[in-house]
C-alpha cells in the first residue's frame, strides 16, 4: 500500500446539494476520492449513497426532477460546467449497475459496443483486442472465450456482472462506479467479483456503493459513511471499522443503524 | 389441554365450504361466458361461409362458335378499324347460332326462340367475343370454342337460389329455358365451377352481377394501406419516440397524451368529414382516390400506431437505457441501437393491426366518395393506382349488399369472406411476429 499514486486526488467534490423536487437528498457533500484506490460508500439504504454515486457520471441528469448543485471535480475539471457533455464524460466515468444489464445481444456486441461508439477500434483486430483485454480484465475470458456469439443474458448473474464490468472496461475509463455490483449475486460470485475489484484498482479509481460491510472491509482502502443524505464520515477504512469518530458511524457499524 | 375450538383439518369448515362453492360458480360464469362467445363466433363463421361460398363458383357455357366472315369482315380486308366499328350488338347473332348448333348436336328439343336461348349466357358474353375477334383478326372465319359466363339467373338456378316456383314472376328467365339448362346441364355443356375471376375481376353493372368481382377493389385497398404504412408508421414511430424518450414530463406533453388517447376514439365517419374538407374540397385532391382514402386512413391509424409503440418503448426495461447511457451512448444511441430494436416486434405488431382496422373501415370512404363508383378497369400505373377513381374491399362489399339483385347479396358475402381472410392474415403475421421476437430478460 505503499503505492505514491495513491494520494493524487481523482475526484473532488464540494458543497454537493441533491434534490429531487423538494426532498433534499444530498446535504453538502465534501469528499476527494483518491486515484487508483477503491472507495466505498456505506449506509443505511435511502441515505443517498446511489444518488451521490449517480452524481459522478452525470447519471442523474436522466432524471427529469433531479437537481444538483456545487462542484465536482475530475482531475480539476469541473463535471457540471456547461461545456461538458455528459456523453464524453461518462466514456471517462464507467459504470456498473446494481443489476446486472447486459444488452440482449452477443457477449462481444456487449463488450465491443463502447469501443465501437467511440470509435476506438480502427480495424476488426483491434476491436478484437481490446474485447479479449476488457475480458481478461474482468476475469470472464477463460469462461467465454469459445462463445462469444453467444447472448449475454444467457450467462449465470456472476458471469452477466462480470461481463457488465468488461463492458464498462472496455471504454477505457479512468473511474469506475459501481452500485452495490454484488447484491444480486450468489457468495461464490460476490468473491470472483470482490476479487476483480481489488484487481481493477491497479488501473482506475473504483468508487463502490455496498450494503455490507464486510464487503466494504475487505475490497476497499477508504471509506465514507452517509447518514440522511450527510457524510458522516470519511476516512481510512481500518480506521472507519476499528475507531471511528462520530457516534452515528459506530452505531451503524456496530448494528444499531440499519 | 382440550380446546373446544380445535378442528380437524380432515372436515372442511363452513368458511371454507362457501369460499369454495363462489369460487367454483365463478369458474362457471367464466365458462359460460367463453362458450357464448364461442358459439357467436361460429354462428358467424358458418353464416359468412354458408353464404359467401357459393360467390367462389360460377355457372359457364362452353360454346363452339362460328366467327363469320360475313358478320364481322364483310369486305374481308382484316382491316382493323373496319371490324371495330362492329358493336357488342353485332356479335349476338353469333351467340345465338353458336347456341342453336349445339342444341342441335346434343339433340335438345327445345321451342324457344333463338334470342330466348341466347339469353342463358351472360350478357357479358357478345363483349367477350369481340375482345377475341380484336385481339385475333387471323381467327375470323374459323370456329372456336369459347367458355362464357351463364346468366346470373342460371347460375342462381343451379346453386338452389332461383327455384321453378321463384321465377312465377320473373321476367328475365322461364320454365322451358329451366327445361334447356337441365338438358344442357346433362350434356356437360353447362357446368359449375371454380371462378378465378371473382378473386381478380373488376366490379360490374348491375346487369351482369355473374361477372362482378373484387380484384379492382382489392388493389385499391393494396394503394390505401400502402399510403397508410408510407406515413402512419415513420410519423407514428417518431412522435412515439419523441413523446417517450426524449419529450419533458410536463403539463404539454400531458394534453398531447390525453389528446392521443382521444383520437383513437373519435368515430371514423369524423375523420371521414375532415378528409373531405381538407384534401378535395381545399386541397382539391381528386375524389375517390385511393391516395385521399389512405390520409383519411392515416388520420385515423395514427393513434392506434402511437398509442401501441409507447407501449413497446414503455416495456423495454429502464436497465437498458441505462447501461447504454453508462458506456457513454447518447440518448439518441441509446434508443436506435437498444430500446428500438427491442420494441420493434411490438411496433409491427401495434402497425398490422392499425392496418388491419384501416383495411375493414367503411365510413370514411363512404364521405370521399369511394363507395358508388365502379372501378371497371384494373389501374394501368402505379401513379393511376394512387389517383384513378377506385372502390376498396368494404366499400364493395357494402356496394353490392345494396344492390337489387340477389346475386349481388351472394357476392357481397364472398368479398366478407375474401376480407377476413386478409385480416386473419394480417393477425396472424402479427401474433407471429409477436411470439417469435419477444424477448425475456
Ligand atoms: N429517481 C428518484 N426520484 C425521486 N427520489 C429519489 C429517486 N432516487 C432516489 N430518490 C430519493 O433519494 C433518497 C436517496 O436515495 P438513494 O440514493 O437511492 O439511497 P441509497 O442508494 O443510499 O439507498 C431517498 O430518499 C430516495 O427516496
Ligand atoms: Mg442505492
Amino acid at each position: 500500500m505503499k503505492d505514491t499514486s495513491m494520494d493524487t486526488i481523482k475526484i473532488s467534490a464540494k458543497d454537493v446539494q441533491v434534490y429531487y423536487a423538494d426532498n433534499h437528498a444530498i446535504k453538502d457533500v465534501n469528499v476527494d476520492i483518491a486515484d487508483k484506490t477503491v472507495t466505498a460508500f456505506i449506509g443505511p439504504s435511502g441515505c443517498g449513497k446511489s444518488t451521490f454515486l449517480r452524481c459522478l457520471n452525470r447519471m442523474n441528469d436522466t432524471i427529469d426532477i433531479c437537481h444538483v448543485e456545487g462542484d465536482i471535480l475530475i482531475d480539476g475539471e469541473d463535471i457540471y460546467d456547461r461545456r461538458v457533455d455528459p456523453v464524453q464524460l461518462r466514456a471517462k466515468v464507467g459504470m456498473v449497475f446494481q443489476k446486472p444489464n447486459p444488452f440482449p445481444k452477443s457477449i462481444y456486441d456487449n463488450v465491443a459496443y463502447g469501443p465501437r461508439i467511440h470509435g476506438l477500434a480502427r480495424a476488426k483486430s483491434d476491436l478484437d483486442e481490446i474485447v479479449e483485454k476488457s475480458l481478461r480484465s474482468a476475469a470472464i475470458w477463460d469462461e467465454v472465450k469459445d462463445r462469444l456469439d453467444a447472448p449475454g443474458t444467457g450467462l449465470s448473474g456472476g458471469q452477466q456482472q462480470r461481463l457488465c464490468i468488461a463492458r464498462a472496461v472496455a471504454t477505457a475509463p479512468e473511474v469506475l462506479l459501481m452500485d452495490e455490483p454484488c447484491s444480486a449475486l450468489d457468495p461464490i460470485a460476490t468473491a470472483q467479483v470482490e476479487e476483480l475489484i481489488d484487481e481493477l484498482r491497479q488501473n482506475f479509481a473504483v468508487v463502490i456503493v455496498t450494503h455490507s460491510m464486510q464487503q466494504a472491509a475487505r475490497v476497499s482502502q477508504k471509506t465514507a459513511f452517509f447518514h440522511l443524505g450527510n457524510l458522516v464520515e470519511y476516512g481510512d477504512t481500518n480506521q472507519i471499522f476499528t475507531k471511528p469518530s462520530d457516534p452515528r458511524t459506530e452505531s451503524y457499524i456496530t448494528g444499531r443503524i440499519g | 389441554m382440550s380446546n373446544p375450538l380445535k378442528t380437524s383439518l380432515l372436515t372442511l369448515d363452513a368458511r371454507t365450504k362457501k369460499r369454495n362453492a363462489a369460487e367454483t360458480r365463478f369458474r362457471a360464469y367464466g365458462i359460460a361466458a367463453i362458450g357464448a362467445g364461442l358459439a357467436m363466433l361460429i354462428l358467424l363463421l358458418v353464416t359468412i361461409f354458408g353464404k359467401g361460398l357459393g360467390a367462389f363458383q360460377q355457372t359457364f357455357v362452353t360454346l363452339n362458335v362460328p366467327l363469320l366472315e360475313e358478320k364481322l369482315d364483310k369486305n374481308g380486308t382484316r382491316d382493323l378499324e373496319k371490324i371495330k366499328k362492329v358493336s357488342t350488338f353485332g356479335y349476338a347473332p353469333l351467340l345465338k347460332k353458336a347456341m342453336e348448333e349445339t342444341l342441335t348436336e346434343y339433340g335438345i328439343e327445345t321451342n324457344l326462340k333463338s334470342k330466348k336461348q341466347a339469353a342463358l349466357l351472360s350478357k357479358s358474353a357478345a363483349a367477350q367475343l369481340r375482345n377475341y375477334v380484336l385481339a385475333n383478326t387471323d381467327m375470323i372465319g374459323e370456329t372456336v370454342e369459347f367458355t362464357f359466363l351463364a346468366n346470373a339467373r342460371v347460375d342462381g338456378y343451379l346453386k338452389d337460389r332461383v327455384t321453378r316456383e321463384s321465377i312465377a314472376n320473373d321476367k328475365s328467365i322461364n320454365a322451358a329455358q329451366l327445361d334447356m339448362v337441365d338438358a344442357l346441364l346433362a350434356a356437360e355443356v353447362i357446368e359449375k365451377r371454380f371462378n378465378l375471376s371473382f378473386i381478380t375481376g373488376a366490379d360490374a353493372s348491375d346487369q351482369r352481377p355473374e361477372a362482378a368481382g373484387m380484384g379492382v377493389s382489392m388493389l385499391g385497398s393494396f394503394f390505401m394501406m400502402l399510403v397508410v404504412l408510407a406515413l402512419a408508421l415513420p410519423i407514428g414511430v417518431a412522435a412515439s419516440i419523441y413523446l417517450e424518450e426524449f419529450a419533458p414530463k410536463n403539463w404539454i406533453t400531458d394534453i398531447i397524451e390525453v389528446n392521443i388517447s382521444n383520437l383513437a376514439a373519435v368515430p371514423s365517419i369524423v375523420f371521414g368529414i375532415l378528409g373531405l374538407a381538407v384534401f378535395i374540397n381545399s386541397v382539391h385532391l381528386p375524389q375517390s382516390a385511393p391516395l385521399v382514402g389512405g390520409l383519411v386512413l392515416t388520420l385515423m391509424t395514427l393513434p392506434t400506431i402511437i398509442i401501441s409503440t409507447r407501449a413497446s418503448l414503455k416495456s423495454v426495461p429502464p436497465s437498458i437505457r441505462d447501461a447504454a447511457l453508462g458506456v457513454g451512448a447518447s440518448k439518441m444511441q441509446s434508443v436506435f441501437h437498444h430500446v428500438l430494436p427491442l420494441a420493434a416486434p411490438g411496433i409491427f405488431t401495434g402497425t398490422i393491426i392499425g392496418l388491419a382496422q384501416a383495411l375493414g373501415e367503411t365510413a370514411p370512404l363512404l364521405l370521399i366518395g369511394m363507395i358508388g363508383f365502379i372501378a371497371s378497369n384494373a389501374p394501368d400505373s402505379v401513379a393511376s393506382g394512387f389517383l384513378d377513381p377506385n372502390s376498396a374491399m368494404p366499400a364493395q362489399i357494402y356496394e353490392w349488399a345494396k344492390r337489387a339483385d340477389p346475386a349481388f347479396y351472394e357476392r357481397a358475402w364472398g368479398g366478407i369472406i375474401i376480407l377476413l381472410v386478409f385480416l386473419i392474415t394480417m393477425n396472424t403475421i402479427a401474433v407471429i411476429l409477436r411470439r417469435r421476437f419477444e424477448r425475456r430478460w
